[in-house]
């Protein structure tokens, strides 16, 4: 299908698809009691983090197991693993030389994992980028929007926070005008650069104009040492003009979601009592990425040795 | 993207060895055989092997309705993530597998359109016992075509194929391809 | 002769015979500081440029046949990083020597960012006495504004000026002044040596640790951006400041429409200003980014089409007097790592004719006497090097002859220089040194680095 997972550029809406499909027929798997499945034995999956992220890095580890390939974690902080003097490509060509069939990266170098899909023969899902892209999270964002609301093309949905320093944004953004969704970036102008125009979405620099029209809400984690590098003048200024709040979430439509890719910073892009509403589906999220992640494993290791064959 | 796993175009169709009567008559046979040999009824669970073994189940269990008055739990198996030849031929989509919920102490009857290798009943072998414990497993195939590469053979075979492996048997049915025959042909260059 | 302005036919007080020398014959001579433009002979006899006319009797001297070939003053970078001090595994004065022979040069301008910097005469002295040694080309230090390049406190201006060195230009590069009160004070202390205060424009705190250009590729690629306006601001800062001072200003490699706007209007209004701008900001955009390569990482980086089209726009008006390098070695490992981590910088002596010509010559931005103007001429004559950018009878020969239809692949394992960082690898060029004279000495013969010592 393809050999690498890089960006959401690379995905067309009928590859986005047969991922979630793939996903659905997955799922089905883990709700029985043996959660195991023999389809990659003898494959080798190695999470190669240079940023810490725990969740990330445990659902992959838990869908190639679930997929009984054998996992090899590999985590270091990347300036002093450069410091140390172990390159990125050393450490690329080392797993090369264990053998590995797929690379997992996270890295906070922007373009890191095209990097490495240049030096590696293995198949590199790019599991974060620097401030570039997380296709993974986009796609199960994507599948859970799906299960939702059955089909993407005319929602509205509004990404709320720091799309500047995001890959949950850009990937997102890619994904969903894919599928057809109208996409809205909300946020304080220092952290919605105008130039996101050309991925296809709207700007808004007030959520109240927009939350009445919503059928999603995601929220972006804001980081709460933005404030002090003046992208916006504190957290509680930040919370009340583009925080999810009761008073927001009483304006929403019924059944509009609230998303958000976690961790979240209660108080700031989102009030402590919103997440628990039932129409949150912030945990529906983290049991979706351990389905979505056994469909890209399935779909990337499960193809031909040459890659493509579709 | 295409659906990969068929392998329609390099299928040359040499001659019509079933049609829709001679399917009916040998399934029935298949439903009163599988009713014999269990001596009735009871524990019988009749499961289809995806893509075509799913209806063929159908129809069975549809028949041993008609003459037993028992509907018998019916479901369907993918078995793409079960297969020893992933990673050598592009993924296939997946279905849904549709089992009923325990199998602990039943008698499984497996059904499939074609018995080959015997590779895809190896597979749904592991898939039938990672989803419970049945008593027995049982093998009701339309054709048996030869050739097997495992030590694997059907309890009750509609029409036994015998072919070269050169040659290809293709399954069709209504439900599926729109009508309801068995073909055999030349296969060119495809790996079966 | 032929031509549309008649060379020079000059006579030579010296005899010929027994004389060391070479007849470049049937070349055409274009030497914009003089308006010549001509096919004809340029006899090199004792080191000097001894005549410039029509047949001329070669007598015993050997003659090479340079017909269908540009005679041209030799090339002058204002713009050249080494690494000797400090890197020598980089690039040492000797080896960009060689890059520099080899790219047609004759003369190159060296930046004081070594280790340790060149804030002192002893540095600019050793520089300039390796630069002796190597023989290939004249090499001209450049010394720091500010001791250690961190913009506090004055580096030993006066002493570097006055060393056997004679340092004129002035710079941090690598590096913007960001005290204004730094820059001026730094431009009034250089009037009293004629020295020349050159900026590398950047505010560091617009800048805040970019990758590359700002904009719609820079959001897309999720890297952050340095704005066009980082170099503006200090350009526009700079110009104020040299109004206020009279003091020389050059800004190095300007790069955005805004810097060239500034700039002609700056010299309009008499500003004592010039400024360079490198081949690899006229050649490519940050479109070159699209694949993270750590070799396409520059710094100031590479921008839009938009600004691209300025800068050649102010080459092709004279806004922009000169073409530099900014030369930048990287070792191997240093570049090939992740994007974010590698430093700014690419090779460029052994390139930049060749992409002046495919990109600016050919494709009709520059008359062949403008390109040469920019590449010789104009840095001679801001760095005060009345030896180069000239073919001046009676004076010293530094030459370059090249084939300017020549269509070559450029291939980083063939530099002389140390390093092989460029995004040019591969690349298709038309345009490609033949001979390079330095004092009369062939460094370059037939495209082959010659290596004499002179």
């Amino acid at each position: 299908m393809f050999k690498h997972l890089l960006s959401m550029d690379q995905l067309s809406a009928d590859d986005i698809t047969r991922v979630l499909d793939t996903a659905e027929s997955l799922r089905q798997v883990t709700d029985r009691p043996i959660k195991k499945l023999p389809t990659l034995r003898g494959r080798t999956v190695c999470n190669l983090f240079y940023e810490a992220s725990t969740r990330t890095r445990i659902s992959f580890e838990l869908a190639a197991k679930r997929l009984s390939a054998d996992v090899i974690n590999f985590s270091a902080d990347s300036k002093s693993s450069v410091a140390k003097g172990e390159s990125f490509k050393d450490t690329a060509w080392t797993l090369e030389a264990m053998g590995v069939d797929a690379i997992v990266v996270r890295h906070g170098s922007s373009g890191a994992p095209l990097q490495l899909s240049r030096w590696v023969k293995a198949s590199v899902l790019n599991a974060g980028d620097g401030w570039h892209e997380h296709p993974t999270q986009a796609l199960l964002d994507i599948f859970s929007i799906r299960e939702h609301f059955k089909d993407l093309s005319g929602l509205n949905v509004a990404i709320a926070g720091d799309v500047l320093h995001s890959r949950v944004a850009r990937s997102n953004v890619k994904g969903l005008v894919t599928m057809g969704a109208n996409v809205v970036l909300v946020g304080p102008p220092t952290l919605i650069p105008i130039q996101a125009r050309s991925w296809g979405a709207e700007i808004s620099y007030d959520l109240d104009s927009v939350i009445e029209d919503v059928d999603v809400c995601y929220l972006l984690r804001v980081q709460k040492e933005r404030a002090t590098e003046q992208l916006f003048p504190s957290n509680r200024e930040y919370a009340a003009n583009w925080g999810l709040d009761s008073r927001r979430v009483a304006k929403m439509k019924p059944d509009a979601l609230v998303m958000h890719p976690g961790p979240m910073n209660r108080g700031v892009e989102i009030s402590a009592d919103v997440s628990e509403l039932p129409r949150s589906i912030v945990l529906d999220q983290v049991s979706n990425g351990l389905a979505i992640r056994m469909s890209l494993l399935y779909l990337m290791l499960g193809g031909a040795e040459e890659g493509d064959v579709s | 993207m295409a659906q990969p796993g068929r392998k329609g175009d390099d299928f040359a169709v040499k001659a019509r060895v079933m049609e829709s009567d001679d399917i009916r008559r040998a399934l029935t046979r298949i439903a009163h055989e599988i009713v014999e040999a269990n001596k009735g009824t009871d524990d019988l669970v009749i499961v289809g092997i995806r893509t075509r073994g799913a209806p063929l189940a159908d129809r069975i269990a549809a028949d041993i309705a008609s003459f037993e008055g028992v509907d018998l739990p019916s479901g369907a198996l993918d078995v793409s993530l079960y297969r020893d030849d992933v990673g050598l031929r592009g993924p296939r989509n997946l279905e849904a597998t549709t089992v009923p919920a325990d199998l602990d102490g039943r008698v499984v009857v497996l059904v499939d359109d074609v018995l080959f290798t015997g590779r895809t009943i190896r597979a749904a072998f592991e898939a039938i016992l990672d989803l419970g414990r049945p008593k027995a497993i049982k093998l009701a195939v339309l054709v048996d075509r030869g050739h097997r590469e495992l030590p694997i053979r059907a309890d009750h075979v509609g029409k036994n194929l015998p072919t070269s492996s050169g040659e290809d048997v293709r399954v069709h049915l209504t439900e599926i391809d729109g009508e309801d025959a068995v073909l055999i042909g030349r296969k060119d260059g495809g790996v079966g | 002769m032929s031509g549309s302005q008649q060379a020079r036919s000059t006579s030579t007080p010296f005899a010929l015979g027994g004389m060391s020398g070479y007849l470049l014959k049937g070349g055409r001579v274009v030497d914009p500081s003089s308006g010549v433009d001509a096919v004809g002979d340029l006899l090199i006899a004792d080191r000097v440029i001894a005549e410039i006319g029509d047949s001329i009797d070669p007598g015993s001297i050997e003659v090479i046949d340079v017909s269908g070939l540009v005679v041209a003053p030799g090339l002058v970078d204002m713009h050249t990083h080494v690494r000797e001090p400090g890197r020598e595994d980089e690039e040492t004065i000797a080896s960009a020597a060689r890059a520099a022979a080899a790219g047609g040069y004759t003369a190159i301008c060296t930046m004081p960012n070594t280790d340790p910097v060149a804030d002192t005469a002893s540095v600019v002295e050793k520089v300039w006495a390796l630069g002796r040694e190597a023989g290939l080309v004249q090499v001209v230090p450049a010394g720091a504004l500010s001791k250690g390049l961190v913009g506090e406190s004055m580096a030993d201006i006066g002493e570097m000026a006055r060393s056997v060195a004679r340092v004129r230009l002035f710079t941090d590069d690598g590096k913007g002044v960001q005290s204004a009160l730094f820059a001026r004070r730094a431009m009034e202390y250089l009037i009293a040596f004629d020295g020349i205060y050159a900026e590398h424009c950047e505010d560091e705190s617009l800048a805040l640790g970019g990758q590359m250009h700002e904009g719609e590729r820079s959001i897309a690629l999720g890297m952050r951006g340095i704005p066009a306006e980082a170099e503006e601001l200090m350009a526009a800062r700079d110009v104020a400041l040299s109004r206020l001072t009279g003091c020389r200003l050059h800004l190095l490699h300007i790069s955005t429409a805004g810097t060239v706007e500034l700039v002609r209007r700056a010299k309009s209004e008499g500003v004592p200003v010039t400024c360079e701008a490198t081949p690899h900001h006229f050649t490519l955009t940050d479109e070159a980014l699209e694949g993270y390569d750590p070799n396409a990482k520059v710094n100031p980086p590479l921008r839009s089409e938009d600004h691209r089209d300025a800068v050649i726009a102010g080459l092709a008006d004279g806004t922009i007097d000169a073409i530099a390098t900014d030369h930048a070695p990287h070792a191997i490992e240093e570049k090939d790592i992740e994007f974010q981590y590698a430093p700014p910088g690419l090779v460029g002596l052994e390139t930049s004719l060749a992409l002046t010509l495919t990109e600016l010559f050919h494709k009709g931005h520059l008359s062949l006497s403008d390109a040469i103007e920019r590449l010789s001429c104009a840095p001679a004559r801001i760095l005060g090097l009345p030896d180069h950018g000239t073919l001046a009878v009676g004076g010293p020969a530094n030459v370059v002859v090249f084939d300017p239809d020549a269509s070559w692949e450029v291939d980083p394992h063939l530099f002389h220089s140390l390093s092989r960082n460029t995004p040019f690898g591969g690349r298709k060029v038309t345009g490609r040194v033949v001979h390079t004279f330095f004092n009369g000495n062939p460094t370059t013969r037939d495209s082959e680095l010659v290596g004499v010592s002179v």
